[in-house]
């Protein structure tokens, strides 16, 4: 039966075949599209929760007088390095190396942070001195609230070079740094 | 008595039938017919072919290459079911079980230094195969396709490895998973999600851990198991091995065959015994590393990658990382997916590097590559800093691109110079640039191992 029918329409029943096989084929096609979304939404990273610790993202560095003009102060909680420069400002740094992610020692000896894992070097400023660093350190903000510092280490800031409008200055009433 | 004799030949009746269900044939074979037989009604024996060229035995031909490299993984597929009775894969309690495993547990320490060593030995006996495969040509139709899945189990193999680093999670593992998966940071648009995807956020972490322990036990095995059952029937597809011949012989349409058993099937047991024993002897000698506890605060000075990645890892202190970590490594990639299929002048299966021209210009190139690579290593160690040199140009220029052309100048006129003075054909020349490439990643890999110490400064061995 359906052999003589093919015989008797064949124009009609070969386009109609041919439209199903491109129908299967197309929906073939979406099948795998939605696995492969469904697997590939799967693996996405996740968005992080706001940890919600005692120790929020904001954390409270101490008071001006407690940081020394060009020194540099670890906070090992923070995950970030508190740097004073010579003419009192501060800078928040962090203390990944940004060529591959090692964590970086400050040098007090010779005033640097030297990275152990590539010998990358960087400044009290974050600024590169030695590669294969590709950039300067990443930064967080730092702001100073009734002559306290603080730093945000909710978001981390790239940036390729050191630039003076990155440096946080305490208020001018402190007279150490007005010399 | 007679009913309880009925009785005991009953039971025997009852065994004897059980046994011929499990085994329908003698369990020795006793003529020609019954081992070709034996063969294929046996399940394991099934993967193997009836038949094997003859010629295909020599052992200086395979050197027991790849079916060492199918022992050591059945070895890691034992080994590692043991260990995953023992070993815990979070941060917390990770180190600690690796502790346990080695001081409480039975033969724990004897079963985690063979799964080390083991895969460790497995990268270099891959590569080796790799690398016999090439030299014999054993590329050409119609193995083309093998080589691919080839390169396939050999990239199974290097993630098993890196993602079994990490497990132990001490200084050692942590360090060297920071470093390996910070490369990904360079790949550019999709770099950042891809690292995050593979750390399961920013920070290697407990998210990272279940990640690695799930490649490394489940999606790896998984995978070795399908692509070495694929390899295998590709082999059997092509009619055996590349046969053996001088490079004047024509290649031979019907070989003398031999039975598989016993002629294929000894040799094969007796290296995998072989190696065994080297395997087991090395294990008790050799303790698997292990440092203190991964601390995150703390980097280890040097912090290196795994031995099989240091080749990048020299080449990252040479070039900025967008060329040493993507762009030299995607092209060495498509190079040999692509090597089976570029227009080749001749099929040189079975022809040890392929002619005698082949095996002198073979020479050329490796002597050229002993040269200039450590010319090379210690000229930028030492005199060129192209980043001073050239202030104010970004570093992915003058640290990258600049040098990177430089050397791909150097080698497309070596490439032109050596067929023109050699006359050479297709086959010669792009095997002389493989051994170029080869013999220079292996003075890399061995610079980076041996020659790295603390600041990776460079520094003697001895």
């Amino acid at each position: 039966m359906p052999e003589k029918q093919e015989n008797l329409q064949n124009s009609t029943n070969t386009s109609r075949r041919s439209f199903f096989n491109k129908l299967w084929i197309f929906l073939g096609f979406v099948a795998f599209a939605e696995f492969i979304s469904v697997v590939g939404a799967f693996l996405l990273p996740r968005k992080r929760r706001i940890k919600t610790s005692n120790f929020g993202p904001i954390i409270e560095a101490g008071p001006v007088e407690k940081f020394p003009l060009d020194s540099v102060t670890a906070f090992i909680r923070g995950k970030f390095y508190l740097s004073r420069l010579e003419d009192g400002g501060f800078l928040a740094l962090s203390r990944k190396c940004t060529h591959l992610g090692c964590t970086i020692p400050w040098i007090s000896k010779e005033k640097n942070f030297a990275c152990p894992c590539h010998s990358s070097a960087f400044d009290i400023r974050g600024e590169v001195i030695s590669p294969p660093a590709p950039r300067a350190l990443d930064i967080y903000h730092v702001f100073i609230e009734n002559n306290i510092i603080k730093v945000d280490t909710g978001k981390k800031i790239k940036r390729t070079e050191f630039r003076s409008g990155q440096v946080t200055y305490p208020k001018k009433k402190n007279d150490r740094i007005t010399g | 008595m007679k009913p309880q004799k009925r009785q005991s030949s009953g039971i025997s009746k009852c065994f004897h039938r059980i046994f011929q269900s499990i085994f329908p044939d003698p369990l020795i074979p006793k003529s020609e017919q019954e081992r070709k037989r034996y063969l294929l009604k046996n399940l394991i024996l099934h993967f193997r072919p009836a038949t094997v060229p003859e010629k295909t035995l020599k052992f200086s031909l395979t050197w027991g290459l790849g079916g060492m490299a199918a022992s050591l993984i059945i070895l890691q597929f034992g080994t590692g079911l043991l260990l995953k009775f023992v070993y815990k894969p979070i941060p917390v309690a990770a180190y600690t079980s690796i502790q346990v495993l080695q001081n409480e547990v039975m033969f724990g320490q004897l079963i985690r230094n063979i799964h080390h060593w083991c895969a460790n030995f497995l990268v270099l006996i891959v590569f080796l195969h790799m690398l016999r495969v090439f030299f014999t040509g054993a590329f050409h139709p119609p193995r083309q396709f093998n080589w691919i899945v080839g390169l396939g189990l050999f990239g199974l193999v290097l993630t098993a490895n890196f993602t079994g680093y990490l497990l132990p999670y001490d200084q050692l593992a942590y360090w060297a998973v920071t470093v390996s998966t910070g490369v990904l940071e360079y790949i550019p648009g999709i770099g950042v999600l891809l690292q995050e995807m593979v750390r399961g956020g920013s920070d290697i972490g407990p998210a990272t851990l279940s990640i690695f322990f799930a490649i490394h036990t489940a999606m790896v095995p998984f995978g070795l198991i399908i692509l070495m059952s694929f390899h295998f029937w590709r082999t059997r597809k092509a009619g055996g091995l590349v046969i053996p011949r001088a490079p004047q012989e024509e290649i031979k349409e019907k070989p003398i065959r031999v039975p598989t058993l016993p002629n294929l099937l000894v040799r094969e047991i007796v290296t995998a015994i072989v190696l065994l024993a080297f395997i087991l002897v090395f294990a008790m000698v050799f303790n698997a590393p292990l440092e203190s506890k991964a601390n995150p605060g703390l980097s280890p000075n040097p912090t290196k990658a795994p031995w099989y990645f240091s080749g990048i890892q020299e080449m990252l202190m040479h070039f900025h990382p967008f060329f040493s970590l993507f762009i030299i490594p995607i092209l060495m990639m498509i190079a040999l997916l692509c090597l089976p299929y570029i227009d080749y002048e001749s099929n040189t299966s079975g022809v040890w590097f392929g002619s005698f021209k082949g095996r002198k210009m073979a020479l050329v190139a490796a002597i050229t590559a002993t040269i200039a690579t450590p010319a090379g290593i210690l000229a930028d160690e030492y005199m060129i800093d192209l980043a001073a040199w050239m202030q104010g140009v970004p570093p992915s220029i003058s640290n990258g691109l600049i040098p990177f052309m430089i050397i791909l100048v150097g080698i497309i006129g070596f490439y032109v110079l050596i067929k023109r003075k050699y006359s050479a054909t297709n086959n010669e020349a792009i095997q002389t640039l493989f051994v170029l490439f080869l013999v220079s990643f292996i003075i890399l890999t061995v610079t980076g191992v041996w020659f790295r110490g603390i600041g990776m400064k460079f520094v003697l061995p001895f």
